[in-house]
């Protein structure tokens, strides 16, 4: 069982995360977007979107960094496991609760909105109220984090998402003896990363951040063979 | 010497009679699909009136359009990248589909299943948002036809400023006009300049701007830089969408939908040369009422051997510079100076351009006594007032606007001379500064109309364009899966099948 969920799962996950977006972008483009409700209306979203967005990229980034940098570059920078479990409980306790209030405000008007409602994907109403699950599911997790300040229960993590990527057959083992609290919100992540590229959320992997380099303002296309 | 070629179009505001043929040809064409129920490319407005969006000529409200920095630079007024950006997750400047209309139908059925009883069945409107029971429609595509609503409301209208407008209000003084719309496909367009992904282009053989469906993920920022709110967010697909200038048809030799069907005879289609490097000068001048002349100041003649010798150097094929020459659009804004961009405010060098109306003389007991040289009535006792005209097509600046009105007077008065008093009065033409020849060129490209005269489009030269063999076998316009209809049932992505549409109520 613990095999399955920490040890095979996410190599699943990640399978099929990577294989069905490139299988998406490649075969149907057109669905390729951010799906945004703010022309139907605008009331809810503009706060909602922000905090929203503005908490998961906080959250995301934090997991990505706090996960999966190895121990030795934390104490080359002399961060030690108590300091860097404090900068985890309160950059994600906040970044959380924003997360949170703008997910609701979104999930909120995605359901209560007949607009928004009526417009809506099975897909788009299921990924807002997953996302909303986990990130509570998440809070949670700092309850019992405030009761190991020491950072210890955190190597396991930080040892169990290395493993993975490193393909060490041990990695689920690493993780065997944390609260269920913790298992519950990486099942749940492991399914989200799952869903993803059957849902709306595959518009991060084109966030437009080229457009700041992009040169000048304009875009022509030109004659074939020739440059503008 | 960049020298580029785009099919350029002119509305003559002085023949259009309001009757919509354009914009429900176009719309039956390209956007009678749900998602864009509620977008028309082509919208005829009633002017006075705040127009279609509500407001749109409001820039002060939805920072469409170009701004210039104190630096003499320009920049998207709704932000530079970083700015427009930052807003991506909440867009302040879009407008909501209210501000268009929420797309109704009737419940057209009922008129025919109803029950017997007491009062006539009648169909109501249902939202094609919600599907729900609409119990008032509040506002529609051309909700101010002929000056339908109340002038409080319509005055809003952004061409009266320093405008005296009280007194327009009245039944008396009143005047109306009609402003056909569509994409501008700007030298400068605003909607390309914000659009993160780079999926709106300009093309380069032709001008013509397009948005690429496959590229285009909906972060909605072409829809508030455009200024003329042209672009229009498909609320099903979650793509945006625009005016096509009905680019299979340009490229076959053909009008668009909208010009080969205008009734009145209005609209004009024609190659004009322009130089490229001379665009974003152009568009930075300071004085905005300078904007107009440096905009044809980008124009070049294709009567010069030398803008010839330049085009060919490009690769500009022999038949685009011949049209270019022949081209009733270089006439009318170049040679007679009688047509004008809309907004040039806006800094995005449109290329749709309009001839401005002439209107009857305010005070007919007056007419006796007014002004007139060589029977020429003063163009400032016209009842649309010049200042509401050049706010529209000049910036605000009179002159112009006054001269090219004065022009469509002296023709009027000179076939008249001719035709009923069988006099050729020299004395007319001059006094605007044209010659005989020119109007009655005039005369036949603008009043007689003839179908040959209105539209010069050369064919495309699609194998310059890109490269044929890859586009053999293609399919035409799908989205997504090739060509395939194999599979069935619900599609894996969530897109949806391609439905023809049918009319009636659901």
């Amino acid at each position: 069982m613990n095999q399955f969920f920490f040890g095979t799962y996410p190599y699943i996950a990640l399978a099929v995360l990577v294989i069905g977006s490139i299988a998406r972008y490649e075969r149907d483009p057109f669905t390729w977007k951010s799906s945004s409700s703010q022309f139907l209306r605008r009331k809810q979203l503009i706060w909602g979107s922000i905090m929203f967005h503005a908490g998961v990229l906080t959250i995301f980034g934090g997991h990505l960094v706090g996960l999966l940098t190895p121990l030795s570059v934390w104490h080359a920078l002399g961060v030690g496991s108590e300091a860097k479990q404090m900068i985890a409980i309160v950059m994600g306790g906040v970044a959380g609760v924003i997360m949170l209030i703008g997910g609701l405000m979104l999930a909120h008007r995605r359901l209560f909105d007949a607009r928004v409602r009526a417009t809506s994907s099975f897909a788009d109403t299921a990924i807002i109220l997953l996302l909303i699950v986990q990130v509570i599911l998440g809070l949670m997790t700092i309850v019992v984090s405030l009761g190991h300040l020491d950072g210890k229960e955190m190597l396991k993590f930080m040892a169990w998402a290395s493993g993975i990527f490193l393909f060490d057959g041990k990695a689920a083992s690493y993780i065997a003896d944390v609260n269920i609290l913790f298992k519950l919100h990486i099942v749940l992540g492991l399914t989200i990363f799952l869903v993803f590229p059957f849902t709306r959320l595959v518009h991060m992997l084109s966030a437009p951040v080229r457009f700041l380099w992009r040169p000048g303002f304009q875009v022509v296309r030109t004659r074939k063979g020739k440059k503008s | 010497m960049k020298v580029r070629a785009q099919i350029g179009k002119v509305l003559n505001l002085d023949k259009c009679i309001g009757c919509h043929t354009c914009s429900v040809t176009c719309k039956n064409v390209w956007t009678s699909r749900d998602g864009v129920e509620y977008a028309w490319f082509n919208n005829v407005e009633t002017k006075p009136g705040i127009g279609y969006p509500k407001d749109w000529e409001n820039q002060k409200k939805w920072n469409g359009g170009w701004t210039r920095g104190k630096n003499g630079k320009i920049q998207p007024k709704q932000g530079a990248k970083w700015r427009i950006l930052a807003n991506i997750f909440g867009n302040p400047n879009l407008p909501e589909i209210d501000d268009f209309y929420e797309p109704f139908d009737f419940d057209y059925d009922h008129l025919k299943s109803a029950p017997d009883m007491d009062a006539f069945p009648t169909a109501r409107p249902r939202s094609k948002l919600t599907g729900e029971r609409m119990e008032k429609i509040e506002w529609g595509p051309n909700w101010e036809e002929i000056l339908g609503g109340e002038f409080e409301k319509r005055s809003k209208d952004y061409n009266f400023e320093g405008v005296q407008k009280e007194i327009y209000g009245e039944y008396e003084n009143t005047f109306m006009m009609y402003l056909p719309r569509l994409c501008e496909h700007c030298l400068n367009p605003t909607c390309v300049a914000s659009c993160p992904s780079g999926a709106i282009y300009k093309r380069e053989e032709d001008g013509i701007v397009l948005i690429d469906q496959d590229k285009c993920r909906g972060w909605r920022m072409c829809v508030s830089g455009c200024p003329y709110k042209k672009i229009y967010y498909n609320w099903e697909s979650g793509k945006s969408e625009k005016c096509t200038f009905c680019y299979p048809r340009i490229e076959s030799g053909m009008p668009t939908v909208c010009s080969e069907t205008c009734v009145g005879r209005i609209r004009y289609l024609g190659v004009m040369l322009y130089d490229a490097d001379k665009i974003n000068q152009a568009a930075s001048v300071e004085d905005e009422q300078q904007l107009y002349d440096a905009q044809l100041d980008v124009f070049l003649d294709p009567n010069d051997p030398e803008v010839v010798a330049a085009a060919r150097k490009e690769g500009i094929p022999e038949d685009w510079i011949k049209s270019a020459q022949d081209s009733p659009i270089w006439k009318m804004a170049m040679e007679w100076k009688i047509a004008f961009p809309l907004h040039p405010e806006y800094r995005t060098l449109p290329m749709v351009w309009y001839i401005p109306p002439l209107s009857p003389i305010q005070n007919a007991a007056e007419a006796g006594a007014i002004s007139t040289n060589n029977n020429m009535p003063d163009v400032k006792s016209l009842r649309i007032p010049v200042k509401y005209l050049a706010n529209m097509l000049t910036a605000g600046d009179e002159a112009p606007v006054v001269t090219a009105l004065e022009r469509m007077l002296a023709m009027r008065g000179y076939m008249r001379a001719k035709t009923v008093d069988g006099v050729i009065d020299i004395g007319i033409a001059k006094q605007v500064g044209l010659t005989p020849l020119q109007i009655e060129e005039m005369y036949k490209i603008m009043a007689i109309a003839d179908y040959e005269e209105r539209f010069k489009v050369p064919t495309a030269h699609r194998e310059h364009a890109e490269d044929a063999y890859d586009m053999k076998g293609g399919c035409g316009f799908t989205d997504g899966n090739g060509c395939s209809t194999g599979s069935s049932g619900k599609k894996l992505f969530g897109s949806r099948k391609f439905v023809v549409p049918t009319g009636g109520a659901r």
